[in-house]
């Protein structure tokens, strides 16, 4: 054991030895430490260095709040976590550590020149300089401030750790497990009440784990909490969460908690997750997150070796690890007296106290005397001396004039100081509970709130031990029962808890030429706060993004009152009214992992596969994402390439025949004496006249006239329609029919289902299809006069009930088979083995050819939003007589009915064989050079097998009217030469289609 | 994520739900003799309100129902939530629902 | 009234007297009974408009009314991305009048806003995407915006963490890259504008809320009541973002907007690691990383319309799940910050700049999730629109009356449409 542990007591195991590394050096720690006490154990101070100025840095606090000991673990190549506050780094076995920021390394940093050099840096420097010459900025300057900044480095490697997630549901949440939050969740459960209970750290009982002094109904605090956690883990209606931080506080009490399972542990079990993001509703939430000690402001206050003397107090009683040997303490309330005295009976001489108060002679401070402490009153500290570690304090004692009687230098290797205590309101103020000044204990504490949530003990400004918990135990009871349920009777008593506090610089501070930090990590001082405040930004939101105060890592846990109090004073305003930044969301930073949970690869959204997918897959296929489903884009044969798969795939279908899976279609089922009136209303055709047993291809508009979405209804019964719609858009217009069913015409008779899913839909299409299905099918008569283009016949198929509809997407001769899905595998297998030489499976891209050569648009891709039926060509389908449907009234605007609008037309390239992009652009002259003047675009470009030449759609301002007419696409080589033509380049007269 | 109290089945979490809107927007029976203006007040002006506002949600992952709800846009509080074709209800008269401060 | 010249001499020479004579930035005025003109909204589009107005047009007895402390609203809350590669003719125009803008405005204002043209890329995930993304890269190339399409080997190569491999949900299929766009500091567009519109005689007026707008027999705009009295005004320029709704309703006009949350978040700093803007509007992520080293990341709107300026957890993990599939050497990355915005959205996804039904009152809105990009362009042509009582030619499209007209410019329904 080292000279600055102690031989006993605290929460470590002394048998239990762990070795760990820091910046390559072999340490050792025991069992129950932080990297911070360990490294304090080995007499290791110096952590890290600072942002701006690279000035050597130690340990400030013993926890969430510390700003300085920050550094990277490295588990190996992939697992390396820049940033992680050493003082919440459970030490384990091997541990690898790093420190950040510096070069070429901690001790020795070249990156210190930034500090001599400070005063050409002083907040804000950036936004004054770095103008010229202009485009330096992007080029030179840029480059060396982002060197410069970011502190650890982002891991290079994919992260292989996993990361899970949960949902809860309590009657009470607790957040905090120190002395409140216990004695509140023990209130709750005796309440009967289901309650969760988290604490950030690796074991419970906040303060009272570094208070050896604190006793409970007459015994140890310790003791007290050991019981209480004996009886909450008893209950099976308390969830007890360490290592568990609440982050987030969401609208409706929802709250977010952060549970870290394996960062502690040596060798983590493979598959254990790292991380679990819990997302918890409550009923009633107690929060109980406790205070944070601010630090004191004074001239070299960042020297290593000067920290809060709560922390001293923590490494000590908690950890065993004495902070110094001779040691300083600054304060202005009594509290931190208690640090001085633990100390100091653990062998820590305590060279003074330099109390900035005029006058100390509450009961510790009396103490301290006791014990031979040296107590300076009306005390100030003038500065720091020390390379890496402090070795003096200059400290003054006031002559009640604004000047110093006396000035002392005192020789010390570690410096305590308190400013009293900022309760932590964080989770509070993110519930948009409002916060109110309270002048004696110099904080803002919670005042009203927004939902059902209760702050207590030391995070609303109660601090003494036994009004904590009895302040949890009320708050628990009431938060369970909505009433003071039966108080458990408690006599508490610890050291101190008197609230005096100190904010702002400590007098004379600007008299030193050394820096007095406020922001220890972003290196903001009081002299940067000033200047902000003499350029005119007066609000506090100002002075934080001017100076980047509380913008750091910690968010301004330690510095944004001091920062505010200096604001205040500059300003010569109250505190209040300069205002108080923003708390957000996360508490401590929360691994984006754990966000992102299971959510990766094929878990990142739903996979949507058809009853055929793995046909396809054996087959070949390669599949494209439509959607959330996969469907078969094309099946290469040998070594073939899109092209010429689709190639072959659509001379298959034009000669013989194709299969193809058209199962991911929309389909919705409208039933109901009304339905048929329901699609009037909806769609732009008409279904009155439609008989039973036929199809139509409908168009939806939005109700401002552009097309919505399209696909072939058939009536299957004069009070029901089997209504398809495109892939992408089926839960769209199925929420938009209910939508109008239920909000606008709630008086018609008339109901609808999602059939999606419910149907296999096999595509058979080709001038062999016919023939084919003719022995596949039972009940149904698919000769050309039983069942002609746009008709639809129930029957068997394959020995399944289904049914056939005869419609045609290719421009052949074309079956749409219909089975329940669960047949659609056999029956698809079936149609394809009777098929033998003849049948070629085909995908989505040979689908898309096959119907641009016959001009039928893609909704969303010949059509964009801004696509009228009548831009598409559609005119045709719109019902002539209805007086009404949604979208009408939008397309007797004057503009939906311009002449140049664009419209739906063929192109062919004038060479005959350049195939045009899609997307490329249309142009009326020639030889533009930018800005051209454009009149529109390439919506859909293919080969032809067929046809053996290119095809293309495209839409074109007032393109029905340019028939004929050559129009030129400008691309980087130059203009491609085209003539407009008719969209249907296939069998114009339909023939095919109806044989 | 809010609590939303669907008039059908309770409180539910948020991610059950779609927003529909600005409730109480009645399209108009004869579109057609309405003047362009008109019917760019039905189709795009909305009053954004900023304080309680009635609005529609649909509980889409759960009973597939539309229902009305006031809200607080400044707060996200609910006052109450109704059913299609209710009335508007009194804000201050209703019962508090789940968002709603103790 | 005039400004200190910025410069790194400039502060050299200070550094030498402990930069104690530097000055206020710009002025706290205090309200006057009367202005030629007054802007409501402290953001970069309000403060941009007024010095415009003062620059461009002469127009210096001008006020800017914030209800809290300027650039505290959108313009202080967004991911700064800066691109002009719109699809529509008029949209490109806009948002690439912008851009040149950004590329001088340091200079302009003698103010470093930091515009740093590090690339923006789009990713496109589906056969979809690559279609709008390449109509989108021939309609810029045609109207002199620049934009290229990358294969994803490319892409990868711009954005060495972005991971291209074929077992991601959506894989990476190529991306659009507009090599002028970039990022730029937020902050420092407000005070750039503020202390340069100071300068020139504008008062900026912070903590004072609009309450009221008084019109004339006529009908006309007169005056308007504050919670620092009433001033008077002949024009009003209203730029009040998501409280625009609020704002032109004091007036009587009705617009067609709706105002939603819209969430960011920062990582910790970290060295540099991301040399550019990666979007992807399918899986929805934005991010880039700022000059201090933190990730910034874009999550998407809320569902519902709010102005509580806070959104729910379940966007964040959404954006989260996206940017680690995207990058999954950010995993072990930490959120450090999140917080949120108002965002007014029209219905074509397209901002209204505008007069309005009401003389003498004009509006800057709608600008959705985009509005930053825009700022000097939209600030520049609304000035000329306050200032001549017409549209300049570049906003003249951006109406109120192209809602009733049907001439929308609607580069939302443009993309996003799937099949």
């Amino acid at each position: 054991m080292s000279v600055w542990r102690t031989p006993g007591g605290g929460r470590i195991d002394r048998t239990q030895r762990r070795k760990f590394r820091f910046d390559g050096r072999d340490y050792q720690g025991v069992a129950g430490d932080t990297l911070a006490s360990a490294l304090l154990a080995n007499g290791v101070h110096l952590v890290g260095r600072s942002f701006k100025y690279h000035r050597p840095r130690g340990l400030l606090s013993a926890g969430a709040e510390e700003p300085n000991g920050l550094v990277t673990v490295r588990r190996d190549a992939a697992r390396v976590t820049p940033n992680l506050r050493a003082t919440q780094v459970e030490l384990y076995e091997g541990l690898d550590a790093l420190s950040q920021n510096r070069w070429p390394s901690l001790q020795f940093d070249v990156g210190r020149i930034n500090d001599w050099l400070s005063p050409l840096f002083p907040a804000g420097f950036y936004y004054k300089t770095f103008m010229w010459p202009k485009g330096a900025w992007k080029s030179l300057y840029e480059p060396v401030i982002r060197r410069a900044a970011g502190l650890g480095v982002a891991p290079t490697e994919p992260d292989p750790d996993r990361y899970a997630q949960c949902y809860a549901h309590c009657d009470v949440l607790v957040a905090g497990g120190g002395a409140a939050g216990l004695a509140a969740a023990l209130a709750a459960a005796d309440e009967g009440a289901r309650v969760i209970l988290c604490d950030e750290q690796n074991e419970f009982g906040g303060a009272l784990l570094s208070d050896p002094q604190a006793t409970i109904n007459g015994a140890g605090g310790q003791a007290w909490v050991d019981q209480a956690l004996a009886e909450l883990s008893a209950n099976p209606r308390v969830t007890l969460l360490a290592r568990t931080t609440a982050f987030g506080y969401f609208p409706h009490n929802l709250l977010g908690l952060n549970e870290r399972l394996t960062d502690h542990l040596s060798a983590p079990p493979a598959g254990r997750a790292r991380e679990r993001l819990w997302q918890v509703r409550a009923r009633s939430v107690v929060l109980a997150t406790g205070a944070i000690e601010r630090p004191v402001v004074f001239p070299g206050n960042d020297r290593p070796g000067i920290l809060l003397a709560g922390a001293a107090r923590t490494f000590l009683n908690r950890y065993g690890v004495r902070v110094g040997t001779r040691a300083v303490l600054v304060t202005a309330g009594d509290d931190a007296y208690q640090a001085a005295l633990d100390l100091h009976a653990a062998g820590v001489s305590i060279a003074a106290v330099a109390d900035l108060r005029p006058q100390a002679e509450g009961a510790l401070p009396t103490a301290a005397r006791r014990a031979g402490i040296e107590v300076l009153t009306s005390a100030t500290v003038l500065g720091t001396l020390g390379g890496l570690r402090v070795n003096e304090i200059v400290l003054g004692e006031l002559d009640g004039t604004g000047g110093v009687r006396r000035k002392r230098t005192v020789r010390c290797d570690a410096v305590l100081m308190s400013g009293g205590y900022t309760p932590s309101v964080h989770l509070f103020s993110q519930s948009r509970g409002k916060l109110a000044w309270n002048e004696p204990l110099q904080a803002f504490l919670p005042d009203r709130s927004a939902e059902r949530e209760r702050s207590v003990g030391a995070c609303r400004g109660i601090y003494d031990l036994a009004g904590v918990i009895d302040d949890g135990f009320a708050a628990g009871a009431e938060a369970a029962s909505g009433r003071s349920g039966r108080r458990r009777s408690v006599s508490a008593h610890s050291a101190g808890g008197d609230g005096s506090a100190f904010l702002g610089a400590v007098p004379l501070a600007g008299a030193s030429s050394d820096k007095s930090f406020v922001d220890w990590q972003h290196d903001v001082t009081v002299k940067d706060l000033l200047l902000a405040t003499r350029e005119g930004f007066r609000s506090i939101e100002h002075v934080k993004r001017f100076t980047t105060t509380g913008m750091a890592t910690d968010q301004g846990k330690t510095s944004n009152l001091n920062a505010l109090s200096i604001v205040a004073g500059a300003l010569e305003v109250p505190i209040p009214q300069v205002g108080l930044t923003s708390f957000r969301m996360p508490y401590t930073p929360t691994t984006f992992g754990s966000f992102a949970g299971a959510s990766r690869g094929d878990l990142f959204d739903p996979v949507r596969k058809t009853p055929m997918h793995d046909w396809a897959a054996t087959e070949g296929a390669v599949f494209e994402d439509v959607g959330l489903w996969k469907r078969a884009r094309y099946f290469p044969r040998g070594g073939e390439g899109m092209h010429e798969a689709v190639a072959r795939e659509c001379l298959a279908v034009r000669s013989a025949c194709g299969i193809f899976d058209a199962s991911t279609l929309g389909k919705i089922e409208v039933v109901g004496a009304d339905a048929a009136e329901f699609l009037n209303r909806l769609y732009v055709n008409n279904w009155s006249n439609l008989a039973v047993g036929r199809c139509r291809y409908g168009i939806l508009c939005r109700e401002d006239g552009f097309v919505y979405d399209d696909g072939v209804v058939a009536r299957l019964a004069p009070d029901r329609f089997h209504v398809t719609t495109t892939t992408g858009g089926a839960a769209r217009v199925l929420a938009m029919m209910e939508d109008y069913r239920q909000t606008e015409w709630p008086e018609l008779a008339v109901w609808l289902a999602s059939t999606t899913e419910q149907w296999a839909v096999i595509a058979v299409q080709g001038p062999k299809s016919r023939d084919l299905l003719q022995g596949l099918v039972e009940d149904i008569d698919i000769g050309a006069a039983a069942l002609p283009h746009m008709s639809v016949a129930h029957g068997r198929i394959c020995g399944v009930p289904g049914m056939v509809m005869r419609v045609s997407f290719s421009g052949e001769l074309g079956f749409e088979v219909n089975v329940p899905a669960d047949y659609g595998l056999g029956v698809w297998r079936a149609i394809h083995a009777r098929g033998e030489k003849d049948i070629t499976p085909y995908g989505t891209e040979t689908m898309h050819v096959l119907r641009a050569e016959k001009g039928y648009i893609i909704v969303g891709q010949d059509t964009d939003g801004t696509v009228t039926p009548d831009d598409a060509g559609l005119a045709w389908a719109i019902g002539k007589s209805k007086a009404d449907f949604v979208g009408k009234r939008s397309l007797q605007r004057a503009s939906m009915h311009a002449p140049m609008r664009k419209q739906l037309v063929g192109l062919k390239s004038r060479d005959g064989r350049t195939i045009l992009e899609e997307g490329a652009q249309v142009a009326e002259i020639p030889g533009q050079k930018p800005p051209m003047r454009l009149i529109g675009h390439v919506s859909s470009s293919y080969y032809s097998a067929c046809l053996a030449h290119p095809i293309a759609l495209a839409l074109v301002a007032g393109g029905r009217a340019r028939m004929g007419t050559t129009l030129y696409v400008p691309m980087p080589g130059g203009d491609i030469e085209v003539e407009v033509v008719p969209p249907v380049f296939y069998d114009p007269s339909g023939a095919r289609i109806h044989a | 994520m809010l609590l939303i109290s669907c008039p059908y089945c309770g409180d539910r979490p948020e991610i059950e739900f779609t927003y529909g809107g600005q409730a109480h927007l009645v399209r108009p029976a004869d579109p057609s003799a309405l003047d362009d203006q008109q019917w760019a007040e039905y189709l795009y002006m909305r009053t954004n309100t900023k304080g309680v506002h009635a609005e529609r949600w649909r509980h889409a992952r759960g009973c597939g129902r539309f229902f009305n709800a006031l809200r607080d846009t400044t707060t996200d509080r609910f006052a109450a939530t109704y059913k299609i074709g209710a009335a508007r209800p009194d804000p201050a008269a209703s019962e508090p629902t789940p968002g709603t401060a103790r | 009234m005039s400004k200190q010249t910025f410069s790194g001499l400039a502060l050299i020479r200070r550094a030498l007297t402990g930069h104690r004579d530097w000055r206020p930035q710009w002025r706290k005025a205090a309200p006057k009974p009367a202005y030629d003109a007054v802007i409501v909204g402290g953001g970069g589009h309000g403060l941009g408009a007024a010095y415009y107005l003062a620059r461009e047009h002469g127009i210096t007895n001008v006020a800017v009314l914030e209800k809290g402390w300027i650039g505290g609203g959108n313009t202080g809350r967004n991911t700064t991305i800066i691109r002009s590669n719109y699809l529509f003719d008029e949209s490109a125009a806009l948002y690439d009048h912008s851009v040149k803008l950004w590329e001088n405005l340091s200079q302009e204002l003698n103010y470093n806003v930091m515009f740093s043209p590090r690339g923006v890329m789009m990713l496109a995930h589906t056969v979809h995407d690559i279609q709008v993304f390449k109509r989108h890269v021939h309609a810029n190339r045609c109207n002199g915006v620049d934009n290229e399409w990358l294969e994803p080997e490319e892409a990868k190569a711009f954005c060495p963490p972005l991971n291209i491999e074929g077992n991601m949900r959506y894989p990476v299929l190529g991306a659009a890259l507009q090599r002028r766009g970039g990022t730029a500091r937020h902050d420092a567009v407000a005070w750039g504008y503020a202390r340069a519109a100071d300068a020139l005689g504008v008062d900026i007026i912070e903590n004072c809320e609009v309450l009221g707008i008084r019109r004339d027999a006529a009908g006309r705009v007169e005056a308007l009541e504050t919670t620092r009295g009433v001033i008077r005004a002949g024009r009003v320029g209203v730029s009040a973002a998501g409280n625009t709704s609020a704002v032109l309703g004091l007036a009587g006009v009705r617009l067609p907007l709706e105002s939603y949350p819209l969430q960011a978040l920062v990582s910790e700093p970290v060295k540099p690691i991301f040399p550019c803007v990666v979007m992807s509007n399918t899986i929805h992520a934005y991010i880039s990383q700022s000059d201090k080293g933190e990730l910034v990341i874009g999550a998407g709107t809320d569902a519902y319309t709010s102005y509580t300026q806070r959104g729910a957890l379940h966007i964040n993990t959404h954006t989260l799940d996206a940017i680690c599939e995207l990058f999954p050497t950010f995993r072990r990355m930490r959120m450090m910050r999140n917080w949120g915005g108002i965002v007014d959205v029209t219905p074509d996804r397209s901002p209204i700049i505008a007069k309005t039904p009401v003389p003498g009152l004009y509006v800057n809105c709608g600008w959705g999730t985009g509005g930053f990009k825009a700022t000097p362009g939209a600030a520049h042509v609304f000035a000329w629109t306050i200032a001549r009582d017409e549209p300049h030619p570049i906003n003249a499209p951006f109406t109120i009356e192209r809602f009733r007209d049907g001439h929308l410019i609607d580069e939302a329904a443009a993309a996003a449409v799937a099949h």
